[in-house]
């Protein structure tokens, strides 16, 4: 027992060094940029090109540490319950649906960048600033073009007719964001939305727990039997560049009538010691370095008027100029009521 | 010394516990709480929808236990019949399932159903509970075979072998002769079954279809989506409760005695030839039939098969930050970090469950096992707001993945350890003791190296645990130049594509063959050590 003893001491002490090593990030007092380590705090979605954060980091001497939080929804929740004390200092990915709940909870110090002329002013939904657009996309019903047997839908009402019958497979708003947003997108578009939901459900629409689910269990791309099912704008985008084989042309569509706006901001986190160095790194975010990086890693688009998309983009989507969109303050007054309200609907 | 060794063998688990289990869950139940949380806890007796939710939680978790136990049994049973290394290889194959994604298997399973014809009409699985009960089969089959089978090697089979002589036919003699003495491991399982499905969470959204919700399931639909803490918090007290009263439940049964004394070492027996290959052909198609479909799904490309998607792993796609080959590397290095830690607190806290005073035996018991039962949200949550101050601002640190996934690991380390370490035959320390060994030396030349043997059972189950990303880790922020594969998988899985989901098919696959020689590995390094004493 005592050489054990002895090992199991070390063993503590060891881990307690790296423990308090590892905690205690260098953090420098006087807001010198050159230097300074900041850490972005983004949903498990993100990706960059490994070029991108190095030419912040030239340009600025700052450097950026990505830390990943789960969905977008468990984000928010953690910084809520860290608000003052944040794991980091810039956040980016809060999205137009939990934005609401991010403000009301003070996580966001105003920042007004100067970058924000080349943003067109439909995306600044903050006017206090204490959130910039970096980037949106569209969440809208996908159809896989061979296997819808029939005409593709033109109008999100055509899909309670019969032609379309056991055909669509939505995500559950409880517990997926696709699906909150398409349910937002019913509700802006139809006055009674109740009765459109009581329409799809008997049409047989099939409700899968997330979009991993949705898409590639029960939509044709998995092999399912499902030819409709809710993604996003860019989905068809994603099916081109990651084909295999090859393809020229996506296999799938988009009902351009269907899409609901997601805008994704950035915001400097109320706590940070580095503020200098996180508004710098709100400005790089609306570069073109940044922008014109962001689709083809997270199938997004950018905001400002300045950035270029690719050509697989341009190739495979249509940007709609008319999306469905809702204030995320009654988004967030009403997500309860209407997630319970299509609960009781669409599976009670 | 000895007494330094004993309170050391105290304090270590206990510290651990306090420090990442305890305060952070105690922290976080009371900031929910705080103000009308006992209101929002009664309310949830008195809604008849929460009270079905806590009711199917408990049901569909005893339903999985007993199912599990029905179906992995005749292979315990087996398993204890066989040479060590045949029985080290069996055990590390049945823990291969055990790591999978559960967002994979769920696919896995809903393509079954399809190819079946089951996925509609009046033999419908998909979306039932039958597919929820399937699914942790499929998960804890591995947990009563390994702790059951193992165990079971170590039974005196003279027992059984007099009983036969005396006429007793084989069915009464394992009624009557085996079973009673296995049930210190029956119920260490079952009761890590029971956990294990009580907050099981992608399985019951992903199989269960839209209506099905669970504590579990719930605690996250309020913590998360709808930003109700005080909800969640009430929840998760609920939770607390019932897992609390199970372990009690379980810790009675198994404090039991064996009836008999153990050897260390049993003989293999032979055994009848349809016994065996039915016992085979069963696991095949338990275990092998969703497994087969992931392979099938990992070598599929276009209409033919290939070996691309794995060749693709070694290079960097968009949506990772380093090759998918390398996230093995990361999780492999958790994975060690995390059984060492729940080798060394769950083997200390084992030592103080069965020598210890009968409070502090009860208290570890319990305390160590409690992360099972607990929401994955609790515990990352409750992480986050409590170790967030210097020195212990851990929010950011690698170390504390590690150590979440050891949380989950020690209860396994335990359950497998204590019921060994309670069947040392008493006589051998007597002997020992009258030899002239000091009590020290009796616990390193007796209860070592026997309870070695549940404890590299316990060690495989905390490999298997952190590789599978089982615990608050979802929960918790990470650095994105540390992901893992599950993480990984998970990544591939969320963006469209037939090259992705190619690839996320074929990480699964090398992360099973990973975990089965990675537990080989541990358990042969157990055998090696055994050899030397």
């Amino acid at each position: 027992m005592k050489r054990s003893t002895v090992k199991v001491l070390t063993l503590i002490v060891a881990l307690g060094l790296v423990a308090t090593a590892c905690g205690s990030t260098n953090r420098t007092t006087a807001d010198t940029l050159e230097g300074t380590t900041i850490t972005l705090v983004t949903h498990d979605s993100f990706a960059l090109s490994d070029s991108t954060l190095k030419a912040f980091t030239d340009q600025t001497g700052v450097k950026v540490d990505i830390l990943e939080s789960g969905d977008a929804g468990t984000m928010v929740s953690q910084a809520i319950l860290s608000a003052g004390n944040p794991v980091g200092d810039v956040m980016y990915g809060i999205d137009n649906t939990f934005l609401q709940r991010g403000l009301d909870a003070g996580l966001f110090e105003p920042y007004a960048s100067p970058a924000l002329s080349d943003v067109p002013d439909k995306f600044k939904l903050d006017p206090q600033h204490r959130v910039t657009p970096i980037d949106f996309g569209d969440v809208c019903v996908n159809y896989w073009t061979d296997a819808l047997g029939t005409a593709p839908p033109t109008d999100l009402a055509d899909l309670t007719k019969p032609e379309y019958a056991g055909k669509l497979v939505v995500e559950n708003p409880e517990t997926s964001s696709p699906g909150f947003a398409f349910l937002l997108a019913t509700i802006v578009r139809f006055k009674d939305w109740e009765g459109y939901w009581a329409g799809l459900r008997a049409n047989d629409v099939k409700v899968a727990s997330g979009w991993e689910d949705a898409y590639y269990s029960d939509f044709t791309a998995g092999g399912g039997d499902r030819p409709l099912v809710v993604s996003y704008a860019s989905s068809p985008v994603a099916e081109v560049v990651y084909a295999d084989p090859p393809v020229d042309t996506a296999p799938t569509g988009v009902l351009a009538d269907s899409c609901f706006r997601q805008i994704e901001f950035a915001g400097v986190l109320k706590g940070t010691p580095h503020r200098a160095a996180a508004q710098a790194l709100i400005d790089f975010m609306l570069t073109p370095t940044f922008q014109d990086d962001v689709p083809l890693n997270m199938f997004v688009f950018p905001v400002t008027k300045s950035a270029t998309l690719p050509k697989v983009f341009l190739d495979n989507v249509t940007v709609t100029d008319t999306p469905l969109t809702l204030d995320p303050a009654t988004i967030e007054a009403n997500r309860d009521k209407w997630t319970a309200r299509w609960s009781e609907i669409v599976l009670g | 010394m000895r007494t330094a060794a004993k309170a050391l063998t105290v304090a270590l688990p206990a510290v651990f516990i306090l420090v990442f289990f305890a305060f952070p869950v105690a922290n976080l139940l009371s900031t929910g709480l705080v103000g009308g949380g006992l209101h929002v806890l009664g309310g949830l007796f008195g809604s008849g929808r929460e009270r079905g939710v806590i009711w199917f939680t408990v049901w569909q978790a005893a339903v999985s236990t007993l199912l599990t136990l029905a179906v992995a049994m005749p292979m315990a049973s087996l398993v204890a019949r066989m040479g060590e290394r045949r029985r080290r290889l069996v055990r590390a194959l049945v823990t291969v399932p055990f790591v999978l994604p559960t967002v994979v298997v769920g696919g896995a399973f809903e393509g079954l159903f399809r190819r079946f014809g089951l996925d509609s009409g009046a033999l419908r699985l998909d979306g039932t509970v039958w597919a929820i009960l399937a699914a942790h089969v499929f998960f804890n089959y591995a947990v009563v075979v390994r702790t059951v089978g193992s165990y079971w090697a170590g039974l005196d089979a003279r027992l059984e072998e007099q009983a036969r002589i005396l006429g007793a036919g084989r069915w009464r003699t394992f009624v009557e002769v085996t079973l009673p003495r296995l049930r210190p491991a029956i119920a260490a399982a079952s009761a890590i079954v029971f956990l294990f499905s009580f907050t099981s969470f992608g399985v019951i959204l992903i199989l269960g279809g839209p209506r099905r919700a669970t504590i579990e399931t719930d605690i996250y639909r309020f913590a998360v989506t709808r930003g109700d803490l005080t909800t969640a918090a009430s929840l998760a007290v609920v939770q607390l409760v019932a897992v609390v009263g199970l372990i009690a439940l379980t810790t009675m049964l198994e404090r039991r005695r064996p009836i008999t004394t153990r050897q260390a070492h049993r003989v293999s027996q032979r055994v009848g030839r349809a016994w065996l290959w039915g016992n085979i052909a069963a696991t095949a198609l338990i275990l092998g039939t969703p497994i087969g479909v992931l392979v099938e799904r990992s070598l599929s490309v276009g209409d033919g098969y290939s070996l691309r998607n794995y060749g693709a792993l070694i290079h960097r796609t968009r949506r990772l930050p380093v090759p998918a080959l390398l996230t093995l590397r990361n999780s492999l290095l958790y994975a060690v970090v995390a059984t060492s830690l729940a080798v060394v607190v769950g083997g200390l806290a084992s030592l103080v469950v069965v020598h210890g005073r009968r409070v502090l035996s009860r208290v570890f018991d319990l305390g160590l096992t409690l992360p099972l039962g607990t929401s994955a949200v609790t515990i990352g949550f409750g992480i986050l707001i409590t170790l967030d101050r210097p020195p212990l601002d851990l929010r950011t640190s690698w170390i504390i993945i590690p150590i979440a996934h050891a949380l989950v690991g020690i209860p396994f380390v335990v359950r497998t350890m204590v019921p060994v370490l309670r069947g040392i035959d008493e006589s051998l320390r007597e002997a020992a003791a009258v030899l002239g060994a000091v009590p020290s030396r009796v616990r390193r030349e007796i209860d070592l190296p026997i309870g070695g043997r549940g404890l590299v059972v316990g060690a495989g189950f905390a490999f298997a645990v952190s590789i599978g990303e089982f615990g608050a880790t979802s929960f918790l922020p990470r650095r994105a130049d540390t992901i893992t594969a599950p993480v990984a998988l998970f990544r591939l899985l969320s963006t469209p594509g037939a090259s992705l989901r190619g690839q996320a098919m074929a990480l699964a696959v090398v992360l099973m063959a990973v975990v089965a020689v990675a537990v080989v590995a541990i358990e042969s390094a157990r055998g090696t050590a055994d050899g030397g004493m």
